[in-house]
């Protein structure tokens, strides 16, 4: 008796353990049944467009969900009164739509039309889920020349046709809180580093700070060290899409933007841990003079900073009036529009990124979010001639560079980003920051990058 | 202690079935057998397909993933991605090679979490559920309250407790430093080494509960006579505890420490929501590890295989752990 009722312990005991590990192992792999594929309308004509109905996943870009939503239904209402076409939106949170999207090119069971954060261009590219836009769909929408060169050239890896449409375009620039600035006795905002630093210095004191930096957030991260490694003439892929992040131009990058909180300190040392956005309410509150972020009027705004308490200015050089890779100050920050390469509804979704892309759409979502329309028609609107957006329009056209557009983009991104925030927290528990101690991070991380 | 369960009689018919001798005679044998034995089975139908659908198929396509090279390049047509063979598992287990050193580093964090965890989580439940054995007033009330993270949902609890532990703002430094003043400077718990103990402090706070109820509802079926009988023949509490609870509480414990085991070991709401998709080195527990394996990294076929050795390990743990527990009890039943 007893060894059976051992066997059938033992039995139920690997059930239990059975059922317990394979949710790990099916972990995130269902589909999606919200973003299930759309169907026709009962009253669609045999080859009008009229009536269909397509999903549309829309990424997070006002202050919530709910806002988004408000906003879109509003422009979908339109498309629909004009064309016919229904569109069921979706908005995703930053944190699920890239599994989202994953989930969906894995069962083929996604949405008709998506967006995507424009450094993933090059990986979903990879992954043959989305429609290429070459000539005939650019077409449809009006070509390609409608667009901002720049936009284009973030939306897939060169030589192939792009993956997606650039829909809203963002680039950094360095905000700086003008009356921190004159109590400090300075005039003018830092153009190099070294002014930077040592205005920070200045404005460092009394619990205030010089820079606020979003330490633990690993895309932030990225994009900075990208533009000082670019600023060097380095970049983290070499032209054959093989990881280059142990040289000494990166580990230069790296250090230097560390060294904002380890020896330089003009940044707290709890923005090592700054990870939903608390830069931006430092600056807004006045506890940070500086913060080197894009497009962040609105947030700014509803902090209740007004916007001539704050100016804003490309972010520094190494010298002053560097040009070339030298002069950039911003990687190409943006939102993509897709259309799932398995959607049954093209003309429809094409109908509908042509609409999204149209000039005065352009105008009307780009000025709700406080983003530039990288469709240049528009970009001559008056809701773009603000200061800030000026700024951040000349430093578009002339000082942003992409981010490497590899297939392997997204790993560069989780490797080195997280490596960058450990490097943080070595900073502010006041371990030392050398450039050994960098190199071995980035070495540790280009290990783990997959064979390109 | 064992209940017993009468002998199972099969069902008499009864004499007005309104059919006739002759008539039941007929009737398949098979018919008749489904009618005695096959209804347990027949109700069970439903739960066996939803535990095929739920568990055992998906189950069955990540040990197949795991033998293919599923990275971002076939996603799309995961059908046509190559065979790997056992490459997933080599580049797992190669302990001196960034993806193997990575994961042997995580299944130590993993297993010394675990067993905090578990530990803690024991000793405070055990210890609530005997303190609260005596009847008192205001013993239900704090039963109850003892029992509220058991019952917040997980997510918004972990939240909260993120907030706590910013370094800045959080409640835990403010209490630590700036009421108490035990710490020089405010400590960091979201980030660095405290990262560690943050997470098994929550742990600790959301496991002990059910060790509690559990445990609480085990004492329930002591005899308040052994108690009676153990102190007159002169036997303190601490005796009485060692003596007679512990060896009664003994099959429960067993189910506890097991489950609650198995639950820490697995987690991934507490490391995920507390520092996102990329947590601390010194918090990389295996959950999230193959997570972002799988899903940051874009290489299925690897997290699977990550994956499948953690069910081996689970298993084989789960096998020695009740082998040698029953035996331990089957030494004490003789």
């Amino acid at each position: 008796m007893r060894s059976s009722s051992t066997s059938s312990r033992l039995l139920a005991a690997t059930a239990l353990v059975a059922a317990l590990g394979l949710t790990l192992a099916a972990c995130g792999g269902g589909s999606d049944k919200s973003g299930g594929k759309s169907t026709d309308g009962k009253t669609a004509g045999a080859n009008s467009l009229s009536g269909q109905t397509i999903t549309y996943w829309a990424s997070n870009q006002g202050t919530s969900l709910d806002a988004d939503k408000a906003t879109l239904t509003t422009e979908l209402n339109k498309f629909t009164a004009s064309t016919g076409i229904k569109v069921k939106l979706e908005v995703i949170g930053w944190a699920d739509l890239l599994n989202r999207i994953l989930a969906a090119a894995t069962s083929g069971q996604g949405p008709d039309v998506l967006n995507i954060g424009n450094t993933w261009s090059a990986s979903l590219q990879a992954t043959g889920a989305l429609m290429p836009w070459d000539d005939a769909a650019f077409g449809t929408i009006g070509g390609k020349d409608r667009f901002a060169a720049a936009a284009i050239a973030s939306a897939g890896a060169a030589g192939q046709d792009p993956a997606a449409v650039p829909l809203y375009s963002m680039a950094y620039g360095l905000y700086y809180n003008k009356k921190m600035f004159a109590d400090a006795g300075i005039a003018n905002p830092p153009t190099t580093w070294a002014e930077l630093v040592a205005d920070g210095k200045k404005l460092t004191t009394g619990g205030h700070y010089g820079l606020a930096v979003e330490g633990a957030n690993g895309a932030e991260n990225i994009h900075h060290i990208f533009v000082l490694a670019k600023q060097r003439g380095a970049s983290w892929f070499d032209d054959k899409g093989a990881p280059t992040f142990t040289g000494p131009q990166q580990v230069a990058a790296v250090k230097q933007y560390v060294d904002f909180i380890a020896s330089d300190k003009i940044a707290a040392k709890g923005n090592a841990e700054y990870v939903q956005n608390q830069t931006i309410t430092d600056f807004a509150t006045g506890k940070a003079a500086m913060m080197m972020w894009q497009s962040a009027a609105p947030a700014i705004a509803s902090h209740g900073m007004k916007p001539g308490d704050y100016g804003v200015v490309p972010v520094p050089t190494q010298t002053a009036g560097a040009t070339g890779d030298a002069g950039v100050t911003s990687m190409v920050a943006g939102i993509n529009m897709a259309i799932f390469k398995d959607t049954k509804h093209k003309d429809a979704a094409e109908a509908f990124v042509k609409f999204m892309t149209s000039t005065d759409e352009q105008k009307t979502l780009n000025g709700k979010y406080g983003s530039i329309p990288p469709v240049t028609e528009a970009q001559s609107d008056p809701a773009f001639q603000t200061p800030d957006l000026k700024v951040l329009a000349s430093v578009l056209s002339k000082s942003a560079a992409p981010l490497p557009q590899v297939a392997n983009e997204s790993q560069f991104e989780n490797l080195v980003g997280p490596a960058v925030k450990s490097l943080f927290a070595d900073a502010a528990a006041g371990k030392p920051v050398t450039d050994d101690s960098v190199k071995a991070a980035l070495t540790k991380a280009q290990q783990q990058m997959p064979a390109s | 202690m064992t209940a017993t369960a009468p002998p199972r009689r099969a069902p008499e018919a009864g004499p007005s079935s309104g059919k006739s001798a002759a008539g039941r005679r007929l009737r398949p044998r098979i018919v008749e057998r489904l009618r005695q034995g096959g209804l347990p089975y027949l109700l069970l139908l439903p739960a066996v397909l939803a535990e095929l659908l739920i568990h055992i198929v998906p189950m069955f396509f990540g040990i197949l993933i795991s033998f293919k090279n599923l990275t971002l390049f076939y996603i799309h047509h995961w059908n046509s991605a190559p065979w790997a063979g056992f490459d997933n598992y080599k580049a797992a287990v190669k302990i001196h090679q960034p993806i193997g050193e990575a994961l042997l580093h995580s299944f130590w964090v993993t297993l010394s979490y675990t067993l905090l965890s578990v530990a803690l989580s024991w000793l405070l439940g055990s210890a609530a559920a005997i303190l609260l054995q005596d009847k008192f007033r205001g013993r239900g009330l704090i039963r109850t309250l003892f029992l509220v993270p058991y019952a917040l949902p997980a997510y918004a609890a972990l939240i909260t407790w993120t907030f706590m532990f910013q370094q800045d703002t959080g409640l835990v430094n403010h209490v630590l430093h700036d009421q108490l003043h035990l710490t020089s400077s405010k400590s960091f718990w979201l980030i660095g080494d405290n990262s560690f103990w943050a997470m098994v402090i929550v742990s600790v706070w959301k496991s002990w509960p059910f060790a509690f109820l559990a445990l609480m509802a085990g004492l329930q079926n002591i005899p308040r006579e052994l108690y009676e009988a153990a102190a007159m023949d002169g036997a303190g509490v601490w005796q009485q505890i060692r003596k007679i609870t512990m060896p009664s509480l003994r099959p429960v414990n067993q189910v506890i420490v097991l489950v609650l085991f198995l639950w820490t070991f697995n987690d991934f709401n507490t490391p995920f929501v507390m520092f996102g998709q990329n947590p601390p080195h010194q918090a990389d527990l295996i959950s999230i590890h193959i997570y972002q394996s799988s899903f940051i990294n874009w290489n299925f076929g690897s997290g699977s295989a990550m994956s499948v050795l953690l069910l081996l390990f689970l298993l084989v743990v789960t096998a020695i752990y009740l082998l040698v527990t029953s035996r331990g009890r089957s030494e004490n039943d003789v």
